[in-house]
């Protein structure tokens, strides 16, 4: 059964010193609240796993969280690079990371193949590109009944899955909706689970595209309101695109960083804290 | 040849750029569209002249109709606007994989002679100079969709000998590569940048110039491309943004 806890003590319980996590979300409830409290308790030595790491990866790395990272896009969605984790990658900043890369279809596969607890997938892809040669974890396999030549790839074997939900009900049942990404994957092919939602409801509505994990497959949830910020949750909150646009000129220098950091991530208690300690207009949708 | 155009543009040249690769998108198509230029590029069709496209985003989202142009593939407006919203997996295996989709519309940060695309580094993939944000859903976008559009702003580096890493595969070297990989799909069919469109030509084996926008010489395309670029028998020019495609474009990135 689901526990409810404080996401502190969520994260305390279960990240360890070289564990290997994802926090995963697909533009949506991305959990930057959990990955802002691995920062605040100093966990070193990561694996970082995301398909599509953001802002929340490049402050972990550039806080020096992370030795390893196995992903498919890294990037500031339509406002620029990561510049911490281009830094790690380009000149060992602050220090070197490991990279393993795929395609998205490569690890939305590993993530499906880890939840199934299968040892690994297939899928049409890789041919002919050079991440197959780049990536020791792609492989190929022939078809049994058909010959035809396959890709494969390993299960994530992650120790930790952190996603974010819309709600939970009081059983500890959580419930998400609209871009779903890999979270059901995330939870179910991790060793240990942490939910953070937006609220705790007496009961769930339906909702278009809507996933229910049951609470007896969840570790830990905990209630963190806007803790995708600056993702948003669908029917809560929009993203907060100048935020997005606002990381270029915060990630581009590392003294700037690691102030910046030092401020309103290291220097804040909790998830309220840190949303109570930025400037009013990076909450806001539009980036104009 | 077409004489160059000497009157004064109201347009941009990426705005003619959005135009003319909204253009490639036949009304009814189904295109998976990349984020940045294809995204916008796509959207302009729908709202000119393919309001039947079905556009695909790879957070899930199917039959995505947003009213502006989305900062990420993953925007509130995509899902609250499609048709459905699958999960991640599904979108790649069910339907990319499953060969449901007409059109694969990408961005590049370098693209050769063949269409071979790299997002991943410039330079070496060990000590890159830069390191680009990666391969995304386009490796398999590429070998998965019946025919492939990819979208530029046209300059020697990007535009180039050699691309430095083979993300996404085109047409390998030109020699028949894909009919050998057994990849699905037909790859990259044209390349439409701020500067004119290339069109593969299989006899060749390459991508040819055929069209330059208004104001734009053929030499000043050819001197942009860091391949030595072969040119059409024929190359015409661009028609010009209509009014209503510009206003549908300006409209949609003013949001």
């Amino acid at each position: 059964m689901a526990e409810f806890t404080s996401l502190a003590s969520a994260v305390g319980q279960h990240v360890h010193d070289g564990d290997r996590v994802a926090l995963e979300g697909f533009t949506h409830l991305i959990p930057f609240a959990a990955g802002h409290e691995i920062i605040r308790q100093g966990r070193r030595e990561l694996t970082l796993v995301r398909m599509t790491p953001d802002i929340i990866y490049d402050q972990l790395i550039g806080m020096g969280c992370a030795s390893r990272m196995i992903f498919s896009w890294a990037g500031n969605p339509g406002a620029g690079s990561l510049h911490r984790f281009r830094d790690a990658v380009e000149n060992a900043r602050p220090h070197a990371l490991e990279i393993e890369e795929h395609s998205h279809a490569g690890m939305a596969t590993r993530y499906a193949t880890s939840a199934s607890g299968l040892p690994f997938g297939i899928l049409r892809g890789y041919t002919g590109t050079d991440l197959a040669t780049v990536t020791n974890n792609i492989a190929w396999v022939e078809c049994p009944f058909t010959g035809e030549r396959l890709a494969a790839v390993p299960a994530l074997d992650l120790d930790v899955g952190i996603i974010c939900a819309q709600q939970a009900d009081r059983e500890g049942n959580v419930m998400l909706w609209g871009i779903t990404g890999v979270q059901k994957e995330t939870v179910l092919g991790a060793r240990r689970s942490i939910v953070l939602v937006e609220e705790v409801v007496d009961s769930f509505s339906p909702h278009v595209n809507g996933v229910v994990l049951p609470s007896w497959v969840v570790d830990a949830i905990a209630v963190v309101p806007s803790g995708p910020f600056p993702s948003y949750a669908q029917g809560y909150s929009e993203r907060a695109n100048a935020f997005y646009a606002h990381w270029e000129s915060i990630s581009r220098d590392e003294e700037v960083f690691r102030t910046w950091m030092k401020e309103h991530v290291l220097g804040t208690g909790d998830h309220e804290q840190f949303l109570a300690s930025l400037d009013p207009s990076l909450r806001e949708a539009t980036n104009a | 040849m077409p004489e160059p155009s000497t009157t004064e543009l109201t347009w941009t040249s990426d705005e003619m750029m959005a135009v003319a690769a909204a253009r490639e998108l036949s009304d009814g198509t189904v295109c998976f569209v990349g984020i940045g230029l294809p995204s916008t590029a796509a959207n302009l069709a729908r709202a000119t002249h393919a309001r039947q496209a079905v556009l695909i985003y790879e957070s899930g989202c199917i039959g995505a109709k947003p009213d502006h142009i989305p900062p990420s593939i993953g925007d509130g407006v995509l899902s609250r606007s499609a048709d459905a919203v699958v999960a991640v997996p599904e979108i790649f295996s069910y339907w990319l994989q499953a060969g449901r989709i007409d059109v694969g519309f990408l961005g590049a940060a370098q693209v050769d002679r063949w269409g071979n695309i790299n997002t991943t580094v410039v330079g070496e993939y060990e000590s890159p100079s830069v390191r680009l944000p990666g391969a995304g859903g386009a490796p398999e976008i590429a070998t998965s969709c019946q025919r492939v559009i990819i979208t530029l702003r046209h300059n020697p580096r990007a535009l180039v000998e050699k691309v430095d890493f083979v993300t996404s595969v085109g047409h390998g070297d030109g020699t028949g590569t894909r009919q050998r990989l057994g990849l699905p799909g037909a790859g990259p069919q044209v390349i439409i940048t701020d500067l004119g469109i290339l069109r593969y030509d299989a006899r060749a084996a390459e991508f040819l110039l055929t069209e330059v926008h208004p104001g734009v010489r053929v030499e000043d395309v050819v001197a942009k491309t860091g391949w030595a670029l072969q040119v059409a028998e024929s190359v015409s020019e661009t028609a010009p943004p209509r009014p209503v495609e510009l206003a549908a474009l300006r409209a949609f990135v003013k949001g």
